[in-house]
């Protein structure tokens, strides 16, 4: 009776304890995703201080600024003054006034520093202005919906190639780890060198084979023209016209991630307690959940992670090869079209995905691995 | 030092690294030879494109090693000075009364399917007041004599078959009721043949030059443009592709090596520093590292390529620039800080080392081994970097690469006309190179990283 109710008495305290320092957990949680938060705010800010100064150094932003004025000025004038008897005369000088009172307003008579800081404040808004050349396919000349148009294309296409790239070679890594030195395992690593040729090298060589020498897939394009008029129709033609770019994406990097991966198993798989567990008897299935893939999952997700990262910025030039219409491509035609205001825009909102994929990377790491203590803690 | 002598050695046993310091070798090999063969300025010049110096290349002429793979067989080009070679003679005979008559004989073998693009002649001559003349005409295998012109030649004077419209109506004439499209085509078909059956066999130019002067001379080039030339072709604007598949190397290994290396070894040095000195330098490294994270590298690249320059260097330096805090600092410095601790460190302190000395020749050597199959490994990405920037169109514009040829291809569309040569040059080129480094890099990763010994 005694013992059993000791027992109980030490069994509440602990949940009592559990209780306090899960509580005392969360806390840190927070704090700690808090302090990442505002760090991880400050190395955005910073990180498009940079690139602002980077495309302003030659006054390019300011010339952004100054040339959307004055459109809009000289709109409004000439809007103003449709139905008043005016000269030419007294009509530019109504608009150099007001283009002047703007500037001031916009802050663009201030000196340097100040005026970079306007930009920053722009930025972070993305208030990025208007473009010179490029128009949304909506007909809209802001930056910000030409970019918000284009992203859509850009997370289908990477983020189909990109899943399917970390589950394929997740999956295969596990398989050929598992028969070690098997000829498949010696493939892989003979061939893995393949991967230092970047995706859209081999687009290239994809859309020589399959376009233009079989001519079995599209060239390019995210959709036939003219698009099918049905939703399946449609689906099918985007589908059809992403095979190419997507193959190519996942090629060149499947065997390195491959490799990387059968190596990190094996590595993993020589430890001592997967000895013990073998000598345990258990299944070999068991001993890869349990021992292989619950001690590597850090390392998976921050993979992951670098992945996600990878979308924002890997695949300029693949879809510029394969005329995807993602931001990619809408990057390649501002350069062409010299459009800044649409080429600093597209850089701004890479660095803000960036970070914010750094933080998610942050929080995941932190609940995944019990190793990494929150918060400094003792 | 000695372990690194001893790494070395064990390249022998991987054979991908001996097929990577192969391939290696031959790059750097075969840059010298380009830098010897066309120097820098030379090629430069070749690949501007002036009329001088590209007259006698055909248009998007394919490579002739084409005409191994093909069954209808491309005409080749060819460029033959009068007397300086057996298939084309010259002979000269005083003429009475002054002057003399030139006989020129171009003899060649035409057994193609295809028709060229065109035949010039470029004719030089010397005389005071009267012009020479000359009249040319072509015999075929079915032993026609084809007329082609009777002409006055001034000093420097050519001749283009395609642009005489005067031979195109004769050639029309002759082929009545089946006329040729180009003149070309009604000079090597066989006459009345329907559909066109081209003549085999070999043919005659004849050209007869009458100067009319004591001492005057003519001299005569004969040049054909055929669908095939060289061992590497041509491109739109008549360039040799032999240009810029052979500078593409130097260029491709300067730009790859520089950028691994600077990155590598200015990474190194700042991560050294950063864990010696600790407290607030390294917590600002940090801060950087992560700073640098956010900043979307391709898109500065291409931000400064397009507002500032577009010369190779100045891009090669940005790279270096951005690279330098990259990821590889936080790596580095976990091995920093395990060899701050050792006794050795202690030791020198003990002795008195400065800082300087400590972080160059204690902590900095160790890391060495590990660095160097990254670097290596590196070098294909900062070749396909510069690769990538010429396919935005953001290529130094005075320099000939692999990169720029590719771009040119894809702008001028080689995919949609069949002149694949074009694009799979460059591209196996840059391939090789890829894979040369990779190789090596990959199996140097496995001789240093004892961890993956034997896997």
């Amino acid at each position: 009776m005694t013992t059993e109710n000791n027992n109980q008495i030490s069994m509440e305290s602990t949940l009592e304890y559990s209780k306090k320092t899960s509580r005392a957990t969360a806390r840190r949680l927070s704090m700690f995703f808090l302090r990442r938060l505002i760090l991880l705010m400050i190395t955005i800010v910073i990180g498009v201080y940079i690139t602002i100064l980077v495309a302003n150094m030659g006054g390019y932003v300011d010339t952004i600024l100054k040339s959307a004025i004055r459109e809009e000025v000289n709109m409004e004038v000439a809007a103003m003054t449709a139905k008043t008897p005016m000269t030419t005369e007294a009509r530019t000088e109504l608009a150099e006034s007001m283009i002047a009172e703007r500037e001031r307003l916009a802050g663009l008579d201030q000196p340097f520093v100040r005026r970079s800081i306007t930009h920053l404040k722009n930025a972070l808004l993305l208030n990025f202005g208007r473009a010179r050349f490029m128009i949304s396919d909506h007909g809209s000349r802001l930056v910000r919906n030409i970019i918000l148009e284009r992203l859509p294309a850009t997370l289908l296409l990477m983020g189909t190639s990109q899943l399917l790239l970390f589950a394929v070679s997740l999956f295969l890594a596990l398989m050929v780890s598992r028969h070690y030195g098997s000829i498949w395992d010696k493939l892989i690593v003979a061939l893995s060198p393949t991967s230092s040729i970047p995706p859209w090298f081999y687009g290239i060589f994809l859309i020589l084979i399959f376009a233009a020498w079989l001519k079995v897939l599209p060239f390019g394009g995210m959709v036939a023209a003219p698009p099918p008029p049905t939703k399946l129709g449609y689906f099918f033609s985007v589908l059809k016209h992403m095979i190419l770019p997507a193959s190519s994406l996942f090629i060149s990097s499947f065997l390195i991630n491959t490799y990387s991966w059968r190596t990190f198993f094996l590595i993993y798989s020589s430890e001592d307690y997967v000895d013990m567990a073998k000598a345990k008897g258990l299944s070999s299935r068991a001993i890869e959940r349990r021992y292989i893939l619950r001690p590597t999952l850090p390392n998976i997700i921050t993979s992951f992670a670098l992945m996600l990262v990878g979308i924002w910025t890997g695949a300029t030039l693949t879809e510029t090869v394969f005329l995807w219409p993602g931001l990619g491509t809408t990057i390649y035609q501002a350069v062409s079209k010299f459009d800044t205001a649409v080429i600093v825009g597209t850089t701004i909102i890479q660095a803000y995905m960036l970070g914010i994929t750094v933080f998610f990377l942050d929080f995941l790491y932190a609940i995944v691995d019990p190793r990494v203590k929150l918060g400094g803690g003792n | 030092m000695k372990r690194l002598k001893d790494s070395l050695k064990d390249i022998g046993r991987y054979p991908s690294a001996i097929i990577g310091l192969l391939i290696v070798l031959f790059l750097v090999l075969f840059s010298f030879y380009t830098m010897w063969k066309i120097p820098y300025s030379d090629a430069i010049k070749m690949w501007r494109a002036s009329e001088s110096v590209v007259y006698k290349n055909p248009k998007n002429a394919r490579p002739i090693w084409v005409n191994w793979f093909r069954k209808a067989k491309l005409p080749a080009s060819a460029d033959v000075i009068a007397g300086e070679d057996d298939s084309f003679t010259k002979e000269s005979t005083p003429r009475s009364g002054g002057g003399n008559t030139i006989e020129f004989v171009y003899t060649f073998d035409f057994n193609y399917d295809e028709f060229p693009q065109d035949i010039f002649v470029y004719f030089t001559s010397n005389y005071e007041t009267k012009n020479p003349f000359i009249s040319m005409s072509l015999v075929t295998p079915s032993g026609e004599n084809i007329k082609i012109t009777d002409t006055g030649i001034t000093r420097y004077q050519n001749y283009r078959f395609e642009q005489d419209e005067n031979l195109r109506t004769r050639l029309k004439r002759l082929h009545r009721g089946n006329e040729p499209a180009t003149a070309m085509q009604g000079l090597f078909t066989k006459l009345g043949s329907d559909p066109v059956e081209i003549d085999k066999g070999t043919y005659q130019l004849i050209i007869q030059a009458t100067t009319f002067e004591e001492g005057s001379d003519v001299n005569a080039e004969l040049i054909t443009h055929g669908k095939v030339f060289g061992f590497f072709g041509t491109d739109h604007l008549r360039r040799d592709l032999k240009v810029a598949m052979m500078w593409g190397a130097p260029i491709a290994l300067a730009f790859g090596l520089t950028a691994a290396l600077g990155t590598a070894v200015i990474t190194m040095f700042i991560s050294a520093i950063g864990t010696w000195f600790g407290g607030w330098l390294d917590e600002l490294i940090q801060r950087i590292t992560e700073v640098n994270m956010v900043i979307p590298y391709f898109a500065v690249l291409i931000m400064v390529g397009t507002f500032y320059s577009r010369s190779i260097w100045t891009l090669l330096l940005v790279t270096i620039l951005l690279n330098m805090f990259s990821a590889s600092i936080k790596s580095q410095r976990a091995i920093f800080l395990q060899v701050k601790e050792s006794t050795y460190i202690e030791a020198a302190i003990a002795y008195g080392a400065s800082d300087l000395r400590i972080v160059t020749r204690y902590m900095i050597p160790r890391v060495i081994p590990m660095i160097i199959p990254g670097l290596v490994s590196a070098v294909p990405s900062y070749v396909f970097l510069e690769a990538s920037l010429a396919l935005l169109g953001l290529g130094d514009p005075s320099i000939p690469t692999w990169g720029k040829v590719i771009n040119d291809a894809r702008m001028y569309g080689a995919h949609y006309q069949g002149m694949y040569y074009w694009i799979l040059e460059p591209a196996v080129f840059l391939m090789i190179t890829g894979l040369g480094f990779a190789l090596l890099g990959f199996a140097l990763d496995r001789i240093f990283n004892p961890r993956l010994r034997g896997m």
